[in-house]
């Protein structure tokens, strides 16, 4: 078996998006176990010096499709070099980060190939499956929340190749890129159609202003912090712990802060030394996002609420009292 | 395009059973969000450059209510689009169906979908339906900056950062969240729908308005007042019904797990200045802090 895998890779201001190289990582160790082979599909305009920044994250090919058409991300044209070229090469598994990009980009190739896609995996295993006598061997289980985040869907496509998914950024693990490895670059001439529906007249993409990823302590408030001018007592706490602030996505569309700071299955993956969670109940939307820190402070009024099974200290009580207590504590403690 | 879906962003302590669960019942069934910034701004669309807005979703009978909804905002034209052949369809299946609805609406130069629904968080809907229907996409749209001849420009706002780009019509946008503040339901425009409803709801309205005695009599009574509201089957729309449905959807549900959660070794603190103390003191010995 030499199953294809391939990572569409995300690039812009001359940078791999984290995201892509997360995805290269996965996909060598999924190709390591079905003996397969990772392609990074590489798109854009003079591009060609990240080719070796992909085949050093783990693929073996890059397919490099360089053209001015493809100089900054439009969907047509990005979509119509894919589809044409998984309808030649029939990938096996096709990953794309969950970006705005990838979102816009993954939907369009799958309905073009009839192929199953599944967004925002938090998760990905290869495993058979079962149906009507027949069986499925090495497919890709793609693991998500779903339904508000309460149950974990495991999906697979058993009969329509390539088996997508979109994956959030900072749910991979990146590992350390090997500058020895080596690998082929295929250049891809593309076609494109004649119509140019789209065109981009203007384009900003700002840095992010916080840096959640890289956080080694977290302080999140929920929809239970009531407001946003209560949300201060967020932003006291993280100031006095050095940390930074954070929110849940019920805070988020409440205004109380930008979607920036959101973490979960919509919002940033985060991996702190410490989480303190307040008026947060706990979707597994949220938990998706914040389950793997390493210790988990929950305050919030509820007694039930979700959020307390996978706190390692529970406070119940008002968020109000608490966090000024917290506050007291930490300034008297340094 | 709309979507009825359950109110998954107000998940409490009281919307989960015992087993870890969710009790879906306990959840109400909702207009999705983003859908609604998508109705108002095909309503604007309107008020400034005329034409017709028609609102079409696809779900079980009880859908219906979003359309009621539609129509108290100033929707023109509703259209349920509901069939068990639909049942058990995966984004692909479900962009088919949109696909040949909105075929069968007529012309159009406009199709507009929230980014995303609120139960399943994919985005893949509006894209893939675009695809189908061979038009471009915007999605991410957050305004309408000009919109001249065939020509739209747009502007779309992501998380970090914004575009704006320039397409032809017709064309889908899919709406974010911050592209406006929904108008709420017109008083006026409830009293003229309040009778509006479809077929599949005529057996309980028979209760309500026994009056009426058949659901033919009720069937034209609405008619006449142009209050009924049409249910399109598979069949209406002429799919192919091996792209519906369970068959119609590559991707299959392997297994569904509750969440279990456990914390190891986890401590009860209590709510008061002392215990809060000794946790941060706590804490800064064991260098967390």
């Amino acid at each position: 078996m030499n199953q294809k895998i391939w990572v569409f890779i995300e690039q812009e201001n001359e940078c791999i998006a984290p995201v892509s190289l997360e995805l290269l990582s996965k996909a060598r160790e999924l190709a390591d176990e079905l003996k397969g082979h990772v392609y990074a599909l590489l798109l854009g305009h003079e591009i060609a010096d990240l080719a070796a920044q992909a085949i050093h994250h783990g693929a073996d090919t890059v397919l490099l499709a360089d053209h001015p058409e493809l100089a900054t991300y439009r969907t047509l044209p990005y979509a119509k070099v894919a589809t044409d070229l998984a309808r030649e090469r029939q990938p096996y598994i096709f990953l794309l980060g969950a970006t705005p990009i990838g979102r816009d980009l993954a939907p369009r190739i799958a309905s073009a190939l009839r192929a199953g896609l599944t967004a925002d995996c938090t998760a990905l295993q290869i495993g058979d499956f079962e149906r009507s006598g027949k069986v499925y061997e090495d497919l890709l289980y793609q693991i998500r929340p779903a339904f508000g985040g309460n149950i974990i869907a495991t999906i697979v496509n058993p009969e329509m190749h390539p088996q997508m998914a979109t994956v959030r950024e900072g749910v991979m693990k990146q590992g350390e890129p090997d500058s020895t490895r080596q690998g082929e670059i295929e250049r891809i001439e593309p076609q494109f159609d004649e119509r140019n529906l789209v065109q981009v007249l203007e384009r900003e993409v700002r840095q992010p202003t916080c840096d959640l990823k890289g956080a080694s302590i977290i302080v999140a408030g929920g929809a239970g912090v009531g407001s946003r001018e209560n949300f201060q007592l967020i932003h006291k706490l993280a100031h006095a712990l050095n940390g930074e602030v954070a929110a849940s996505r019920a805070a988020v569309d409440a205004g109380f802060i930008s979607h920036e700071h959101q973490v979960g299955q919509t919002g940033v993956t985060v991996r702190p030394r410490l989480y303190i969670a307040c008026g947060i109940s706990g979707a597994v939307q949220h938990r998706a996002g914040m389950a793997q820190s390493s210790k988990i402070i929950a305050i919030n009024s509820d007694p039930h609420a979700p959020i307390f099974q996978i706190a390692h200290y529970k406070i119940v009580g008002d968020l109000n009292k608490v966090i000024p207590w917290m506050i007291r504590a930490c300034r008297t403690s340094q | 395009m709309v979507k009825q879906v359950p109110d998954t962003a107000n998940i409490t302590g009281q919307a989960m059973k015992e087993d870890g669960t969710v009790n879906r019942a306990a959840l109400p069934a909702i207009f999705n969000p983003e859908d609604l910034n998508a109705l108002e701004m095909a309503l604007q669309v309107q008020e400034q450059h005329g034409g017709q807005v028609t609102v079409l979703t696809m779900g079980p009978p009880r859908a219906a209510e979003v359309l009621r909804q539609a129509l108290y905002r100033g929707a023109d034209r509703v259209i349920l689009l509901s069939d068990r052949k639909f049942a058990g369809s995966d984004t692909l299946a479900t962009s088919y169906a949109l696909k040949c609805a909105v075929e069968q609406v007529g012309s159009f130069d406009l199709v507009l979908c929230g980014r995303q629904a609120i139960d399943g968080d994919t985005a893949q809907v509006g894209p893939q339906t675009a695809e189908k229907l061979g038009l471009p996409q915007i999605t991410y749209a957050e305004s309408i900056q000009s919109l001249q001849g065939n020509e739209i420009v747009v502007r779309r706002a992501f998380p970090l950062g914004r575009e704006t780009v320039k397409c032809t019509l017709p064309c889908l946008l899919t709406v974010v969240g911050s592209a406006n503040q929904p108008r709420p339901p017109s008083a006026r425009r409830m009293m003229a729908c309040k009778l509006a409803a479809t077929p599949l709801e005529y057996t309980t309205l028979l209760e309500l308005w026994p009056e009426f005695e058949t659901e033919e009599r009720l069937d034209t009574y609405l008619a006449e007042r142009s209050q009924r509201i049409p249910v399109w089957s598979a069949a209406d729309i002429c799919a192919d019904e091996s792209k519906l449905g369970m068959t119609g959807s590559p991707t299959k549900v392997l297994k569904i797990e509750s969440v279990v959660l456990e914390s190891s070794g986890s401590k009860q603190i209590q709510a008061n200045q002392k215990s809060v103390a000794a946790l941060v003191q706590e804490l800064v010995e064991d260098h967390i802090l």
